[in-house]
C-alpha cells in the first residue's frame, strides 16, 4: 500500500519541468496503443503507458531507475499511433536523459553506455569516427572482454573494410569540422545553459 | 527541366570509408545521371543521431542540427537542404520543428550557436533524398533514364522506421508506405508484399542490445525469404548496415543460411540507368547482389 | 368519405417485370373472373405506369369500381402507383412472392402457375371482405400539449412546441422553473472548442418559457388525474394549495427528470460520512462560493479532492444501479476544472474505471487534463471521510492497492428515474386490494401518490417502465415513443443522460406530440401504421367480458366502460390487431382487415387431394420484418417452395387461433408464423405482438392433437427484417421436414 502523499503533483511537477517534452505526460489517456507498438514492448518492464501512469503516482525513484525507457530503439511508432500525439519517443529519450544525468539511471545499462560512449566520439571532433567508436563499445568492459568482443566481429570487421565501409586509418585521425573551437565552444555553451535550467550539479 | 540544386548533408556514415559510403557513391552517380547538382555543407557535423540524447541532452543536440542549418544558410543560401541518411533527416526536420515552435528554445540555441559565431536563421528547409525525387522529380522523370530496367529481380522493399515515421513521406501512410515499392517498380524491378516493410531493426540498441535486435532483423530476412525476395532495398543506412552485416551473426547463433543482400534505392537506380557496378557501390556489399552485378556487365 | 351504395369488383393483372413470360396471364384473368366472382378484369403488360394506372382510375371513375384486387407486384413496391384511396385495395403478390422465389424452369412451370392462381384466388377473397375505412375525423379535438416537469426538457420540450405554433401547458411540481439545473454551478460545454465549463442557463430559458404567449406555466402543480386520449386527454391539475384546475390538451410531453442515485446507500464508499459529496453536493458548494474558493461545509478551503466515478454504478452485484450514467463522467470533469480554473494547485484526481465521454466530452476532458487534472485509472474499494478523506483504490494500470488522501472527495453516483409507479407492482396491489387486502388498499394509496400522470387507464396510471425502471421508449425505432399513445418520454426520465442530449431529446418529444395532434384530429393512426384511417369495431352483443383484449392491448387503448363492456379509446390505438387476435368470439375487427379478410385467403387457396403430393403450407408473416424479408427474398431471387402460400398480418399478435384452426381444418399441412424478435431486446413495432403470439400458439398443441395432428404442424419464428437468407432456408426445411412427416390427414374434409 503506497501512502496517502502518492498521487500528489510534485514528481509530475517535476518531469513537466525538467524533462524533454515532460509536459506531454499529463496528456496521456491510458490507451496503451504506445505498449502494443513497441517493437521491443516485452523488454520493457514497465512501457510508456505504465511510466506516465508512475509519474503521476509520484514514483520518482521507480520511474527514475527504471531501465524500461533504455530500451527505445528510435522507431516513432508509438508517437504515430498514439490517439492523443503525445511525443512518446521523445518523453522517453527526456525520462532516460534526465535519470542518466542525476545518476539515477542503473549503472552498467548497456544502452546507457553506448549512448554516452557515442555522444563523447562525436563531439570530440564533431564527426563520428565509426571505428573509435566500435573499439569503445569493445573495451568497456575492459580489455580481456574487449579482445574477446572484437574477435567475434573480427569476421564482420574485416568484411567491412575489404568493402572500404570501415576505415583502419580512422585510428590515427579520421574525419571530423575544420572549426574545432567554435564546435566545442558551442556544444559547452548548451551544455550550460541545459545545466543551469534543469538543475544539474556540474 | 530546371537543373535542381541542393545543399547537401551526407552525414557520418557516409563519408569516405565510412560504413554507408557506397550509398554515397551511388547517390553521386544517380543524381548524375538525373541531372540533380548536391552541394555538400562545408563543414557539417554529425547530427546526434537517435542514440545522442542520454548524454547530449535537448540544448546540444538542438545546437548540433542548428549549426549544420546555420552553414547551410551562410553558405549555400537559398537552397533546400537535403539528406541521404533517415537519422540526419530526421534530426533536422525535428530540431527545425522544435525551434521555429518555441522562442525560448531558438535564444538558447542561437546563444550556443553565437559561441562559434554563427546564427539560425530558420531559412532552409530540409528533404530526404526520396523527397526529392519522387516529389520533385516525380516517377515519370525517374523512369526516363532506365536503360537496362532490373526485370525479373524480386525486392523486398525495407522502409524501417526514421524515413517514415514520424514525419515519413508526404501522402504515404505510416503502416504501409509504398513509395519504396513504387521506386523498385520504376526501375522495372518486381516489389514483393511482405509484412516487415515497416519493422524496426533495432537501430542504435543492435550495439547495446545485440539479442533483442537481432530477432528483429531476422524477422525481417525471413519474412523477406518467405515472400520471395532475392533482395532487400532500404533508403536508411542504419537499417542497411543492421539488416546486412548482422545476418552472418544470426546464422552463426541461430544456424540460419541467410545471405539476402540488402542495398540502397540509389544503387537500383544507377544500375538501371546503366551505371557501372563500381559507381553504384557494389563493391562495398558485404553480401553481394550478384544479379545487379550483371545487369551492370550487360 | 362516401362510399358508393352498391360494390363492384375488379381485378387487373399485370403481365409486367417478367410476370406475362413465366406466367399463363390469361388463366389468372379467368380465375379472377369465375372463382373470384370479379365483375371487371382487365390485364395490363405494364400496371404501374402512367397508362395503367389511369387505366385504373377511369374504372373507378366511370364504371364505378369500388373494390379492386391488383395482381402484380408485392403491396410494398408501387405503393404511391396503386394508392386509390377512394377504393379497397388488395394485392396478390406474383412478382416477389412467385415468379422471383419459384426455381427456373419448365419442370415447375406448373406449381409456378398454382401457386399465382391462388396468389389471385386469395387477393379476390380478401378485397370482397374489405371496407373502406371512412375515417373518424374529430372537429373537436384539441391541439394543446401538456408538458410536466420545468426542467431543462420540459422548458425545451414547451418552448419547441410553442415555436411551432402549438399551445403548451407546462406544469412543474416546484416553485420554480429549472429543475436539476438549478442545483448546478455550470454545466459542460455544448459548443466548439468544448474546453471551458459553461454558465447554465436555466434561469433565461425559464425567463423565455415563462414570457413566451402560447405557454401557460403552472407551477406547485401536479397531475392529478389523466383522462381521455390523444387528441382530449383531460387533465387535472392539482395546486399546492389543494385546488383542482382541469387542462384539456392533445398530447402530453412526460419530463420528469431523475433523482441522483442516494449516497447514503453507498457507506462504503464513504455515503454519509462528512467531507463525503455526491455530484450535487459539490455543485451546492461551487454555488455557495460564488466564484471565490471552493469550501467544505466546515468552512475548510478545499485544496485537495479526489472524484470517485461509477460509484454505486455499473454494479455486478445487484446491490446498485446496473447501469452507467452517462453524463457523470463529463461532470466530474467539469467539476475537476472548478478547483483548478480557480488555482491550479488545487490537487485535484478522477479515480476512473473508464472514462465515458460522449459526443465532443473527450475534447473536455483534454482540456482539462492540459488544466492538471489527474487522471487515475482504479476502482475504488473504500473511501473514509472526516477531516482528511482518503480513498482507498486498486490502480488498474499499475496493478496494485494504492490510497489518496483528500480535504474532499466527490461520488458520481448516478441517475434514477422519476417514472412514477411500476405497473407490474401495481397490478400486484391491486390485484390484492380488490381480494380485500388491507395493506395492499394503502398500499395502493401510496402508490397513487408517486404516480406521474395518474392515467385512468385500464392498465395502471403511468407508462409502462423499461430497463432500469426508466419510462418506456421503442428504443430502436421510436425511441421517443411510449406504450401510451399520445404521451411522450423526454430527458434523463426516459434513459440516462446529461443536459444537451436531454435537450435534443425534448425536442424530438414535442415533435412528436405535435404528430399525435395532428393525426388525432383528423382521425388517423400514429406511427407505425401512420395515417391509417381504420380502427378497431367491436360488434359489443357478441362480446363475453373476458377482458383479454383490454389486457393484452400493449398500448393500453382498451379501457371498461360500468358495464365492464370493452371501451374502445380508437385514439390511443395503433391499429396492430391485437385485439383481434385476442378475441376468442371473434367480435372485433377493422374495416379493411379482419378475421374474415384473412379467414377468407386461407379458404380462397386450393387443396389439392392428397394423391397429388402437393402440399399447402400457410405462411403468416409480420408485415413490418417476415413479410419484407421475404420480398427481399425475391429481390435477390433465392428460390423457396413453390408450396407456401403467404399472407401478411398487421402484427403476429393479431392472428386469431381461428386462422390455425380453419387452415389445418381445411387440409393445409403446415402453418409458419413469422413474426420479430421478442423479448427484452425486442424489435416488434408493437412491443408485444410477437411474444403474445408465441404464448398463444404454445396452447395450441391441445387442439392440435384433438384433431390428430402433430405439433410440428404449426411453427412460431422470429424473423427479422433482414433475415432473407434465412427466410428462404426456414422456408425449405419446413418443406422437407413436411414431406418427412407425409401429407395431413385432415385433406378432404375442409
Amino acid at each position: 500500500m503506497t501512502t496517502a502523499m502518492k498521487y500528489r503533483n510534485d514528481f509530475l511537477g517535476e518531469v513537466e519541468k525538467n524533462v524533454e517534452e515532460g509536459h506531454w505526460v499529463r496528456m496521456c489517456m491510458q490507451c496503451g496503443v504506445c505498449a502494443g507498438s513497441c517493437p521491443l514492448g516485452n523488454a520493457w518492464a514497465h512501457p510508456p503507458q505504465e511510466l506516465f501512469m508512475m509519474i503521476r503516482a509520484g514514483k520518482r525513484e521507480e520511474v527514475l531507475s527504471s531501465d524500461s525507457m533504455w530500451m527505445c530503439t528510435s522507431c516513432y511508432n508509438c508517437i504515430v499511433r498514439c490517439p492523443r500525439k503525445l511525443p512518446i519517443t521523445h518523453i522517453m529519450h527526456g525520462l532516460a536523459n534526465y535519470a542518466h544525468r542525476l545518476g539515477l539511471a542503473p549503472k552498467g545499462q548497456p544502452t546507457r553506455e553506448t549512448a554516452t560512449l557515442f555522444w563523447n566520439n562525436l563531439i570530440k571532433k564533431g564527426r563520428v569516427n565509426e571505428l573509435t567508436f566500435s573499439l569503445a563499445l569493445y573495451f568497456k568492459d575492459g580489455f580481456v572482454q574487449g579482445i574477446k568482443n572484437a574477435l567475434n566481429m573480427q569476421a564482420v570487421g574485416l568484411g567491412l573494410v575489404k568493402a572500404k565501409r570501415l576505415n583502419p586509418m580512422e585510428l590515427l585521425g579520421g574525419h571530423g569540422v575544420k572549426d574545432q573551437a567554435g564546435f566545442k565552444a558551442m556544444i559547452e555553451k548548451a551544455r550550460q545553459i541545459e545545466d543551469r535550467k534543469k538543475g544539474f550539479a556540474k | 527541366m530546371a537543373k535542381k540544386e541542393y545543399a547537401f548533408y551526407p552525414g557520418c556514415s557516409s563519408q569516405s570509408k565510412a560504413s554507408a559510403s557506397n550509398y554515397l557513391t551511388s547517390v553521386n552517380a544517380m543524381c548524375d545521371k538525373l541531372d540533380v547538382t548536391i552541394t555538400e555543407i562545408p563543414d557539417w557535423n554529425c547530427c546526434g543521431a537517435s542514440i545522442g540524447y542520454a548524454e547530449g541532452g535537448e540544448l546540444p543536440r538542438l545546437a548540433l542540427s542548428a549549426r549544420n542549418f546555420a552553414l547551410a544558410e551562410t553558405h549555400l543560401p537559398g537552397k533546400e537542404m537535403v539528406a541521404t541518411c533517415a537519422a540526419c533527416w530526421l534530426a533536422q526536420r525535428e530540431v527545425k520543428e522544435r525551434l521555429d515552435g518555441s522562442e525560448q528554445l531558438l535564444k538558447e540555441t542561437n546563444e550556443a550557436l553565437a559561441a562559434a559565431g554563427l546564427k539560425y536563421q530558420g531559412t532552409t528547409p530540409v528533404r530526404h533524398m526520396v523527397e526529392v525525387l519522387i516529389e520533385d522529380l516525380g516517377y515519370d522523370a525517374l523512369k526516363q533514364p532506365v536503360v537496362k530496367p532490373l526485370e525479373g529481380i524480386k525486392f523486398a522493399g525495407y522502409v524501417g522506421c526514421q524515413t517514415n515515421r514520424p514525419f515519413g513521406i508526404a501522402g504515404e501512410s505510416f503502416e504501409n508506405p509504398v513509395y519504396l515499392d513504387k521506386l523498385v517498380e520504376t526501375v522495372g524491378g518486381e516489389a514483393v508484399p511482405y509484412d516487415q516493410k515497416v519493422t524496426c531493426c533495432g537501430g542504435a540498441l543492435a550495439f547495446s542490445e545485440p539479442d533483442k535486435s537481432q530477432k528483429q532483423i531476422r524477422d525481417i530476412v525471413e519474412s523477406a525469404y518467405d515472400h520471395g525476395a532475392e533482395m532487400i532495398v532500404t533508403p536508411c543506412p542504419l537499417c542497411q548496415a543492421n539488416v546486412e552485416i548482422y545476418q552472418s551473426e544470426i546464422n552463426k547463433k541461430q544456424g540460419t543460411k541467410f545471405s539476402m543482400p540488402v542495398l540502397y534505392y540509389s544503387q537500383l537506380m544507377t544500375i538501371a540507368y546503366g551505371g557501372s557496378a563500381k559507381e553504384a557501390g557494389l563493391d562495398g556489399q558485404l553480401i553481394k547482389a550478384t544479379r545487379l552485378e550483371e545487369i551492370a556487365k550487360k | 368519405m362516401n362510399a358508393p351504395a352498391t360494390p363492384k369488383f375488379a381485378a387487373y393483372v399485370c403481365s409486367g417485370c417478367g410476370i406475362g413470360d413465366k406466367l399463363d396471364v390469361g388463366a389468372l384473368e379467368k380465375i379472377a373472373q369465375k372463382e373470384g366472382k370479379m365483375a371487371l378484369v382487365k390485364s395490363h403488360d405494364f400496371l404501374c405506369s402512367a397508362a395503367g394506372v389511369q387505366m385504373i382510375r377511369d374504372d373507378i371513375a366511370n364504371d364505378g369500381v369500388t373494390h379492386l384486387c391488383i395482381a402484380a407486384c408485392s403491396r410494398r413496391a408501387k405503393a404511391e402507383a396503386f394508392s386509390f384511396p377512394e377504393a379497397a385495395v388488395s394485392r396478390a403478390n406474383l412478382r416477389e412472392g412467385v415468379i422471383w422465389v419459384v426455381a427456373e424452369g419448365a419442370d415447375h412451370d406448373e406449381v409456378r402457375q398454382e401457386m399465382a392462381e391462388d396468389y389471385v384466388r386469395m387477393g379476390c377473397a380478401e378485397v370482397k371482405k374489405m371496407k373502406v375505412p371512412a375515417g373518424n375525423v374529430k372537429e373537436a379535438s384539441s391541439k394543446r400539449i401538456l408538458v410536466v416537469g420545468g426542467g431543462m426538457s420540459g422548458m425545451t420540450a414547451a418552448l419547441a412546441a410553442a415555436e411551432a405554433g402549438y399551445e403548451a401547458v407546462l406544469v412543474e411540481k416546484s416553485g420554480a422553473l429549472g429543475g436539476f439545473a438549478n442545483k448546478l454551478w455550470k454545466r459542460v460545454p455544448f459548443a466548439s472548442p468544448y474546453q471551458e465549463a459553461q454558465p447554465v442557463g436555466a434561469a433565461e430559458l425559464a425567463a423565455q418559457v415563462s414570457a413566451h404567449a402560447k405557454i401557460k406555466v403552472l407551477l406547485n402543480s401536479t397531475v392529478a388525474e389523466t383522462s381521455g386520449a390523444p387528441g382530449r386527454f383531460a387533465v387535472k391539475i392539482a395546486q399546492e394549495s389543494g385546488s383542482v384546475s382541469e387542462e384539456v390538451c392533445g398530447a402530453i410531453v412526460q419530463a420528469t427528470g431523475f433523482t441522483p442515485y442516494d449516497i447514503a446507500k453507498l457507506p462504503e464508499l464513504g455515503g454519509g460520512q462528512p467531507n463525503v459529496v455526491d455530484q450535487a453536493g459539490l455543485e451546492a458548494l461551487a454555488r455557495a462560493a460564488d466564484g471565490g474558493p471552493i469550501k467544505r461545509v466546515d468552512g475548510k478551503e478545499i485544496q485537495s479532492v479526489v472524484f470517485v466515478q461509477c460509484a454505486g454504478q455499473r454494479d455486478a452485484t445487484g446491490r446498485h444501479l446496473a447501469y452507467c450514467s452517462g453524463h457523470c463522467c463529463a461532470t466530474s470533469v467539469k467539476q475537476a476544472t472548478y478547483f483548478k480554473d480557480r488555482n491550479p494547485e488545487i490537487e485535484t484526481v478522477v479515480v476512473y474505471q473508464d472514462l465515458r465521454l460522449p459526443g465532443m466530452g473527450e475534447d473536455f476532458y483534454r482540456s482539462a487534463q492540459d488544466k492538471g487534472v489527474v487522471f487515475t485509472k482504479g476502482k475504488a474499494s473504500r473511501v473514509t471521510g472526516g477531516d482528511g478523506c482518503q480513498v482507498d483504490f486498486k490502480d488498474l494500470i499499475l496493478n496494485e492497492d494504492a490510497s489518496i488522501g483528500a480535504d474532499l472527495v466527490v461520488l458520481a453516483t448516478g441517475q434514477v428515474p422519476n417514472a412514477g409507479v411500476n405497473l407490474d407492482e401495481w397490478d400486484a396491489t391491486v390485484t390484492a386490494a380488490e381480494s380485500g387486502d388491507e395493506a395492499a388498499k394503502a398500499k395502493k394509496i401510496e402508490l397513487q401518490k408517486i404516480s406521474v400522470l395518474n392515467l385512468n387507464y385500464r392498465q395502471g396510471p403511468d407508462m409502462p417502465q423499461f430497463k432500469y425502471g426508466f419510462a418506456d421508449s421503442h428504443f430502436i425505432c421510436f425511441p421517443y415513443e411510449t406504450r401510451r399513445t399520445g404521451v411522450y418520454a423526454a430527458g434523463p426520465v426516459r434513459r440516462p443522460m446529461d443536459m444537451l442530449q436531454a435537450t435534443e431529446d425534448a425536442t424530438g418529444a414535442a415533435l412528436k406530440a405535435i404528430q399525435a395532434v395532428e393525426n388525432a384530429a383528423r382521425g388517423r393512426a400514429a406511427h407505425p401504421r401512420v395515417g391509417d384511417l381504420s380502427y378497431p369495431i367491436v360488434r359489443l352483443e357478441g362480446c363475453t367480458q373476458c377482458k383479454r383484449c383490454t389486457v393484452e392491448c400493449p398500448f393500453g387503448a382498451i379501457d371498461e366502460d360500468e358495464k365492464r363492456f370493452p371501451k374502445f379509446n380508437e385514439e390511443r390505438c395503433r391499429r396492430c390487431g391485437t385485439c383481434m387476435g385476442a378475441c376468442p368470439v371473434r367480435v372485433i375487427s377493422f374495416e379493411n382487415y379482419s378475421v374474415d379478410t384473412v379467414g377468407s385467403q386461407i379458404k380462397a387457396v386450393n387443396i389439392p387431394d392428397e394423391f397429388e403430393e402437393k402440399p399447402r403450407i400457410l405462411i403468416l408473416a409480420c408485415e413490418n420484418d417476415a413479410y419484407p424479408a421475404l420480398d427481399m427474398a425475391g429481390i435477390q431471387r433465392l428460390s423457396y417452395s413453390a408450396f407456401v402460400r403467404a399472407i401478411p398480418v398487421r402484427c403476429l399478435g393479431s392472428v386469431n387461433t381461428i386462422w390455425i384452426t380453419d387452415a389445418l381444418n381445411s387440409g393445409y399441412d403446415g402453418v409458419m408464423m413469422m413474426g420479430c424478435k421478442k423479448g427484452d431486446n425486442y424489435q416488434c413495432h408493437f412491443v408485444r405482438g410477437s411474444e403474445m403470439a408465441f404464448y398463444r400458439m404454445s396452447k395450441i398443441d391441445d387442439t392440435l392433437k384433438q384433431l390428430g395432428l402433430e405439433p410440428e404442424r404449426v411453427q412460431t419464428l422470429e424473423v427479422a427484417i433482414t433475415d432473407n437468407t434465412l427466410v428462404a432456408k426456414l422456408i425449405n426445411d419446413y418443406a422437407e421436414q413436411i414431406n418427412q412427416m407425409g401429407l395431413s390427414p385432415m385433406k378432404g374434409f375442409g
